[in-house]
This record gives structure tokens, C-alpha cells and sequence, in this order.
């Protein structure tokens, strides 16, 4: 069962080029979403002149390859680790949904254009599938905010949630689809009607924020190397200046790291 | 002076949910970020702002006696014990403050009440505690207590 292209047995039912169309359609739907909900929100707009605007407030200019030095550490820790998440739950949850999904999409595309590919394939799609299952019912049912913060009901469904319930359909479904051996029945239907509202729900899903995260995570970034840093503080109890400070002087024996606060308990006292 | 959400910067984790006092903030159904449901009725606690982890809260100070130009803007940092304020006024001056919050690591200090012996007679008869005795109930039948009350305390951060 893990090693059994799905696609290929579906191309007796099937066309494969009408699959692979599919497949196109989906990556065109995509990019028309993306497109049009940037230019809709003129989220773009917003980014660039927020981009250009600290450069006047900033105490120091950055050069090119500082720039660049900041784009691989986003690249690295904001878009390859998560490393946005305070949470450690929420971020084990998202690395599984994300290289699942990644893993999911791309042996899916693999396995379309080239019946033959080996064995691998079908196994990083099952792989792939089965992490965002994980993530995204661990996510579904008990990390996210509106149930674990507002005592929302976990069953309760809202516009949010069509990005990551979508992909759940389409991961559950397409899992079970394979496992029932294939074909074109009911099951394969659903599937594709999930995956059709995963890829055309753009524009009203959360899908797009795989592509304006990462920018505002690099805008963050280059804030803080600029040290525009927002208008936020930026003074620290690490800088010896400070310790010799009259005010400070409680904390002069005081270790530098006090642990947590009310950050020790997760926010669920609704 | 309400609080609003830096959306690209806000994780959606929950703490300004959790804290506010007012219970303003909450989860927005279409991009689950925080959001202010009700400005107006945003006392300025700057609650939310602190307990931000990602520092995504700002305060929109009103036009009239807070003309735009100027930021007010806090990090309170926990692990090192200490808040900071920035503040920029509209002609440029800028000042810039920070204070412990702490002297001792969190939740290694909790002053253990229960062995504290009960004031003596000289203690009670004294102005400092005046009343109180009388109020808490110390000599009809034990203090009040949730218990009491029938009601249970949730497990909680103690600081």
C-alpha cells in the first residue's frame, strides 16, 4: 500500500493528462489567489512603503550583504524552523503541518507528471500526509487560540479555519482514498473537492500566509538591525551602563536570567 | 487611548486574550490574530501590550490631546526582569526609561502566609491593624474563605 503510485492506478479510470491539467489548474488557481489578495488588500503596498518608511527613522543604514545576512537568517529560522512560535506546541504542530504539506504537494506533483517514479515518492506522499493529519488535528483540536484561550468549542467552525480544515479533508481523505486501493468512487471525489476548496480558497483562507509571513518576519528583522526596532526599547539590563544605574540597583546581585513569568503557564484561563 | 494589533506581527498565542482585563481582546474568526472587539471600552492598562510575547500591540493615542507623530512603546522583559519604555514625542525628544519589575527569580519567592503566626494582642490593638480582625472574621468562626463561599480557585501562575 505505501508503495503503490495512487495516481498511476487512477490512469486507467482517468487521463493522465486530465490529472495532470488538474494539477495545473490548481497551481494557477493558486497564484491567481495570491496575486489577487495582495492586490486586494494592498498588502504589498503596505509592506513596501512600511520597508521604505523606517529607513528614515533608522539610527543606521544597511548594507547589501547585511541584508542578505538577514535574509538567510529568516530564511532559516523564521521560515525553515518556525521560529516565530513562542509557543513550543504550536510550533511542533506547524513544522509537522508545513514539511507535511510540503512533502504531501510535492511527491503529489511527482507521482502525476511521472507514473514511474520510484517507490520513495509514494512513500514520502503517505509521510507527508500522515504529518499533516498530526499537526493539523493536534492543531485542530486542542492548540488552537480560540478554544484554548477563549473556550471556544472545538467543534465551533469559523472563516479561519477553512485554510487548515481544507487541507485536513484533502490529506484525510486523499489517505483514505489510496488505503480503499484507488479508483474513482466517492471517496476520490470528496478528495478532490476538498483539494478544489483547499487551492481555489485562497483568496478567503489563510493559504497566503506562507508567502506574507516570511516578509513580515524579514521586515522585523531589518527593523532591528536599522535600530529604527519600531519605536520599541531598546534598553537592556545586559548593557553594563544600565547596571550602574541608580534605579537598577535592586537588581544588582540578581541573576540576568530570572526564568518565566506569566509566560510559565499557557494563556487558557478563559 | 485603545490598543490595536500589528497583524503581520501577532503569533495569535493567546496571552492578551487571557489578561485583559476588560475581556476586549479576542481572536479574529477570519485570520485568528487579536484583535480589539470594542476600542472604547479599552481602559489603556497596557496589560495586553506587556504580555505580548511578539511585542505585536501598540497603543493609538486619540488625535486630540495625542497628535500623530508620537510613540509610546514598552518591552517588558521577564527572563531579564526589567520593563523598558521608549517614548517619542512629536518634535523628535526622545526618552527612554527602564525599571525591575522583579528583585528575585520568578516563582522562588512565594512567601508562605500559612506558617505566618496570627498578629499578637499589642498587633491588633494597634492603629496599622485597626478593623481588619473584625472584618476577616478572625474570632466568629474562621476567615472567609472560597472554600466557604463554595467556590474553588482554578491553579494559576504564582508569582
Amino acid at each position: 500500500m505505501f508503495t503503490i503510485n495512487p495516481f498511476a492506478t487512477l490512469s486507467a479510470v482517468i487521463p493522465p493528462a486530465v490529472i495532470q491539467g488538474y494539477v495545473l489548474f490548481m497551481v494557477a488557481l493558486v497564484a491567481a489567489g495570491t496575486l489577487f489578495d495582495i492586490i486586494h488588500k494592498a498588502s504589498a503596498k503596505y509592506f513596501f512603503e512600511n520597508m521604505r518608511r523606517p529607513k528614515g527613522r533608522g539610527a543606521k543604514p544597511v548594507g547589501g550583504g547585511e541584508k542578505a545576512a538577514i535574509a538567510v537568517q529568516t530564511l532559516v529560522v523564521d521560515v525553515l524552523a518556525s521560529g516565530e512560535f513562542c509557543n513550543t506546541r504550536r510550533r511542533i504542530a506547524h513544522l509537522l503541518g508545513m514539511y507535511g504539506f510540503v512533502l504531501y504537494v510535492a511527491a503529489t506533483v511527482v507521482m502525476v507528471f511521472n507514473p514511474a517514479a520510484g517507490a520513495i515518492w509514494a512513500q514520502l506522499w503517505w509521510l507527508g500526509g500522515l504529518m499533516v493529519c498530526v499537526g493539523g488535528y493536534w492543531f485542530w483540536f486542542f492548540i488552537r487560540v480560540d478554544v484554548a484561550a477563549e473556550g471556544q468549542s472545538p467543534l465551533r467552525v469559523m472563516r479561519a479555519d477553512l485554510f487548515v480544515l481544507s487541507m485536513l479533508a484533502s490529506a484525510t481523505l486523499g489517505l483514505a482514498w489510496a488505503a480503499t486501493g484507488g479508483g474513482a468512487g466517492v471517496l476520490f471525489g470528496l478528495y478532490i473537492l476538498a483539494t478544489t476548496v483547499l487551492f481555489a480558497g485562497v483568496p478567503w483562507s489563510k493559504f497566503a500566509h506562507m508567502f506574507f509571513k516570511p516578509a513580515a518576519a524579514f521586515e522585523k528583522r531589518l527593523s532591528e538591525a536599522d535600530g529604527s526596532h519600531e519605536n520599541l526599547p531598546t534598553l537592556s539590563r545586559d548593557d553594563p551602563a544600565q547596571q550602574d544605574r541608580h534605579s537598577m540597583e535592586l537588581l544588582k546581585n540578581a541573576p540576568m536570567d530570572m526564568g518565566l513569568g506569566i509566560k510559565r503557564e499557557a494563556p487558557r484561563h478563559y | 487611548m485603545p490598543t490595536f494589533v500589528y497583524m503581520t506581527r501577532c503569533d495569535g498565542c493567546g496571552h492578551c486574550v487571557d489578561i485583559c482585563p476588560s475581556d476586549i481582546m479576542h481572536i479574529d474568526p477570519t485570520y485568528r490574530r487579536a484583535y480589539n472587539i470594542e476600542p472604547n471600552m479599552c481602559w489603556e492598562c497596557y496589560s495586553c501590550v506587556k504580555a505580548c510575547p511578539q511585542q505585536a500591540i501598540d497603543v493609538r493615542g486619540y488625535a486630540d490631546f495625542a497628535p500623530l507623530g508620537h510613540s509610546v512603546r514598552v518591552h517588558r522583559d521577564e527572563q531579564k526582569g526589567t520593563i523598558a519604555w521608549k517614548i517619542k514625542f512629536r518634535n523628535g525628544t526622545e526618552k527612554n526609561f527602564l525599571s525591575p519589575i522583579t528583585t528575585k527569580p520568578w516563582g522562588q519567592a512565594i512567601p508562605k502566609l500559612a506558617e505566618v503566626p496570627a498578629p499578637t494582642k499589642e498587633m491588633r490593638d494597634g492603629e496599622l491593624l485597626y478593623n481588619e480582625p473584625k472584618w476577616i472574621r478572625m474570632d466568629e468562626g474562621g476567615l472567609r474563605t472560597l472554600k466557604d463561599a463554595g467556590l474553588t480557585m482554578k491553579q494559576g501562575v504564582y508569582y
